[in-house]
């Protein structure tokens, strides 16, 4: 039986806490009265993955059987989240190949011939041959690439077609092969509850122009949190133009979700709360932490990537999307919520070394700051864990590095962008279309392996709502340069970054300390 | 008896300077190279005797060090340039002074500037198509005529040079410095003369975007003189430094930045796409219009992989460094040397040296007897802030 998330206390017996940084770790004591919030303990995942998936597919929701929607001479497109998700990247077999594997032996089985596998990447950048690959299974890989498995491209203006325009205006543009299929088949993987369900299409294969109607600073700011879609006005958006899909595209809709086991068992310490780690955890923790920090950056790097979580699958479940999605929620945040009593004056996180967007990559600044106080900020129901006006503390190094070929777009951003200003509407109306049209990032993102130009405007924009809500950033063990480029300030203690909040919440703050990875989604009263 | 700072023909410590800083660990340290290698020394001998009529006596009052005097020493400078230099020499040609035997229109005592270039009338010869259409800085006769061969003052062993207390120089070669233009600014003049002329030699089309490489002495006044007599658009100013950086905007870049990542932010100023090779540096399809290398060659290949097809490249700086010529050939550029100055140029900087945003540019001052330390500051300029070095030998007692 798991046990539910909870807030702990600290108190005297507390131990230090793990803090994730990066690429790395550390053991912090937290000052007496903090409040640390543990997500639920990771769930039981199914015994048997392929038996649930078949389930699934037989027993839809507000959709006949998928055997009964295929057959011969139609058009089918699969298309599947790219490789954003999950984080960490799962054991394979991915969910995604199972979940395709059954999907095509069905099609197979109704003598489809017309099949296309597009990977959902809207602007982010194409997945690899070998990312391609181990998310879809050797045996689809060698099926269907290169001719039939490829990466959405929202640069194809030839490839694009206009859906139409939702009640707001928004135009709903997405892939033309998906659009014209007579059915199209979304395997998702639903991390958080930002995303799956209206989502899924009407971004994962949109163009710029219909993103822009909800990746800009006025509706992250009215998204309350993004993980909370009854009030984010980003979801607000998909829903009018999942709405306005549904009702010119067939989508079979596959969802699933998985439990909080992220690191193997070599690192369980990881997964586990402190005061409840065994000799064999304690000797671990510190083994690793000596290895890490004896091996070379580079191939420290490498090593975290290749963590792939055993994650369990906690649901699996098919049919039509605004039926299947509720349900997938609430798979969810039953792994994921965890009830909190108000917000304090300081919140804490520990940023680890993966967001969606340097996967087997670099996590350069903009991706910290947006995976900071986009992600981890906006993993919160009713309210933030940080006052208005308060202060939040994150521990990253925030290194100025980059990825040539992932992030060519962003550097630019850091260099020139952030050096005139940080304010997300100046950016937004400033340099947004010159990032975003730029034929060279343009030429990268459909030929290299590069994110869209745009991307590292959104990025900033996701902490737009963090950025217009609290009264300081502080990076603990930031790089100073890097920090004060962001708008930020770093201290290279926890002791010293709360001296420094004293200006902004006074000598005896309250403190939460958000303790994610594992995601713990708080519930804030 | 004169105190100067002699170079002496020693192939074997050019040699050793040159193997040694073209390592990167020697390259760091070609100040410390320069001032235990270099075949200089400090001597007291006669002061160079008058070669002629029209000539007169000069004493130094401030001379500059220069980066092809720094080329020089650190052996980083072409064997193309031996036979035009005869030794023992006197360094320096940037010299303000004043003069100590009258002249026909030229009282002693007068304050003046030296234009070093040793072209016909210095040589006492009749004019050479160059000398005659004011272009003196392409004499044919620098190595002929009444003196022994010597680009300029400061390379000829007849007229001594600027790092002394005395050398000599033709009335031909002297401007006149204003009264209300001290030595600092007057020390200017000579590398803004320099910097002028190159600015002219470009032709910089009306709303083009320059892109100026290197941000010492010459690359700050390429930006000046740019700012000055053309209608650039943008100047788009590459350094390494930030107190350079500061000096280009207030001569007057729109851009400036640091040379690391310098390609994708001139990408973003020009558009155009960033390629990168296999093995060399990463060139722009696009650019600039024209290119001003203004470093001691090292800047030439950003120059000639930043700059547009059918662009120019301005060589501002003696070169020291070779560079892949490919892009020449591929972008079908035009490249531009520019040496010295001719014409009206000396009048335009003198003018110029008073009115311009130039105070505390002249921020080390050295007697002659520390001119290891002069040098060592010299090469390390930029990164100790100061823009220009020089030496004055009214100091040494």
């Amino acid at each position: 039986m798991s046990r539910p998330g909870f807030v702990l206390e600290v108190d005297e017996r507390t131990p230090a806490l793990l803090m994730h940084e990066g690429e790395g770790f550390r053991l912090e004591k937290l000052p007496l009265g903090s409040r640390v919030i543990y997500p639920p303990e990771s769930l039981p995942g199914f015994r048997d993955v392929d038996a649930e998936i078949r389930r699934a597919l037989d027993a839809p929701l507000g959709r006949p059987p998928l055997r009964e929607l295929l057959f011969a001479g139609m058009r089918l497109t699969i298309v599947f989240d790219d490789l954003s998700l999950p984080l960490p990247p799962m054991q394979t077999p991915d969910v995604r190949q199972r979940v395709i594997e059954q999907v095509l032996e069905l099609a197979a089985a109704a003598g489809v011939d017309d099949v296309e596998l597009i990977a959902g990447n809207s602007l982010h950048r194409r997945m690899t041959p070998a990312e391609l690959k181990r998310t879809v299974g050797e045996r689809v890989y060698r099926s269907f690439f290169p001719d039939h498995l490829k990466n959405h491209d929202a640069e194809d203006k030839a490839n694009l077609t206009e859906i139409g325009h939702t009640k707001h205006g928004e135009v709903v543009e997405i892939n033309r092969r998906a659009a014209e299929s007579d059915l199209i088949v979304y395997v998702n993987i639903t991390l958080t509850a930002m995303s799956g369900g209206p989502k899924s299409v009407s971004v994962g294969l949109a163009s710029y122009r219909s993103l822009k109607h909800h990746h800009n600073v006025h509706t992250l700011r009215h998204s309350k949190s993004f993980n909370d879609p009854p009030n984010s006005a980003m979801h607000h958006s998909y829903n009018r133009m999942a709405a306005l899909l549904a009702e010119n595209v067939n989508i079979f809709q596959i969802e699933t979700t998985v439990n909080n086991s992220l690191f193997p068992k070599q690192m369980d310490f990881l997964n586990k709360r402190e005061w409840e780690w065994n000799l064999k955890d304690q000797a671990a923790f510190l083994a690793v932490r000596r290895a890490n920090e004896l091996v070379p950056p580079a191939r420290r790097r490498q090593i975290w990537h290749r963590n792939a979580a055993p994650y369990g699958i906690t649901s699996v479940t098919a049919g039509a999307p605004e039926e299947v999605h509720p349900i997938t929620l609430r798979s969810v945040l039953r792994q994921q919520l965890t009830e909190v009593n108000g917000p304090s004056d300081i919140g804490i996180w520990g940023l680890p070394y993966i967001c969606p967007y340097n996967v087997n990559s670099i996590m350069n600044p903009i991706l910290v700051m947006s995976l900071g106080l986009g992600y981890f900020f906006n993993l919160y129901r009713n309210q933030p864990i940080v006052r208005p006006g308060g202060v939040a503390i994150f521990y990253h190094p925030v290194r100025n590095e980059f990825q040539s070929v992932h992030h060519p777009s962003y550097i630019d951003f850091f260099e020139e962008v952030l050096a005139e200003t940080t304010d997300p509407v100046a950016i937004e109306t400033k340099f947004e279309e010159q990032f975003a049209t730029d034929p060279w990032y343009i030429h990268l993102y459909r030929n290299s392996y590069a994110y869209h130009g745009v991307h590292p405007l959104y990025m900033w924009y996701w902490g737009a709502h963090a950025l217009e809500h609290l009264g300081d950033v502080i990076f603990v063990g930031g790089d100073r340069k890097t920090t004060a480029r962001m708008g930020f300030r770093s201290a290279s203690s926890l002791e010293d970054a709360l001296e420094m909040a004293r200006e902004r919440v006074g000598s005896s703050p309250t403190i939460t300390y958000h303790h994610t990875p594992p995601v713990a989604m708080a519930d804030v009263r | 008896m004169n105190t100067a700072l002699e170079y002496h023909r020693s192939p074997g410590r050019y040699f050793a300077g040159r193997v040694v800083t073209g390592t990167k660990l020697g390259g760091r340290a070609a100040g410390t190279v320069a001032a235990n290698l270099a075949p200089l020394r400090l001597a007291d001998r006669k002061a160079p005797p008058l070669p002629g009529p029209g000539w007169t006596r000069v004493r130094t009052r401030l001379s500059g060090i220069c980066g092809s005097d720094l080329s020089l020493l650190t052996g980083r400078n072409s064997p193309y340039l031996s036979p035009l230099v005869s030794f023992p020499f006197v360094p320096g040609h940037e010299v303000v002074g004043e003069t100590l035997d009258a002249l026909d229109d030229l009282p002693a005592g007068t304050r003046i500037v030296i234009d070093p270039v040793l072209g016909c009338a210095p040589r006492g010869m009749p004019e050479c198509r160059w000398c005659a259409a004011g272009q003196h800085s392409r004499c044919d006769n620098i190595t002929t005529g009444g003196l022994s061969a010597g680009i300029q003052t400061g390379f000829c062993t007849d007229t001594g040079g600027g790092w002394s207390r005395q050398l000599v120089a033709h009335r031909s070669q002297l401007h006149v410095v204003p009264d209300d233009l001290d030595d600092a600014r007057a020390v200017l003049v000579e590398p803004l003369a320099c910097a002028i002329h190159a600015v002219r030699r470009a032709n910089v089309p009306p709303e083009a975007t320059v892109l100026v490489v290197g941000v010492g002495t010459v690359g700050l006044l390429t930006v000046l003189a740019l700012r000055e007599f053309t209608e650039a658009g943008p100047i788009v100013v590459i350094g390494r430094y930030a107190r350079q950086r500061e000096r280009a905007r207030e001569l007057g870049a729109t851009e400036v930045i640091e040379s690391e990542r310098a390609m994708r932010a001139l990408r973003r100023k020009t558009g155009g796409f960033v390629v990168k090779p296999e093995r060399g540096e990463e060139f722009l399809l696009g650019g600039a219009d024209v290119a001003f290398d203004c470093t001691s060659g090292s800047g030439m290949t950003l120059a000639t992989r930043a700059v547009r097809a059918g662009g120019t490249v301005v060589m501002a700086g003696m070169p020291n460094a070779g560079a892949d010529l490919t892009p020449v050939w591929f972008r079908e550029l035009t490249v531009v040397g520019g040496y010295a100055s001719g014409g009206g140029d000396f009048p335009d900087a003198m003018g110029l040296a008073g009115s311009a945003p130039l105070g505390g540019y002249v921020d080390a001052v050295y007697p002659l007897h520390r001119w290891a330390e002069a040098v060592q500051h010299a090469t390390s300029a930029g990164s100790l802030g100061s823009t220009k070095v020089v030496f004055d030998p009214r100091l040494d007692r």
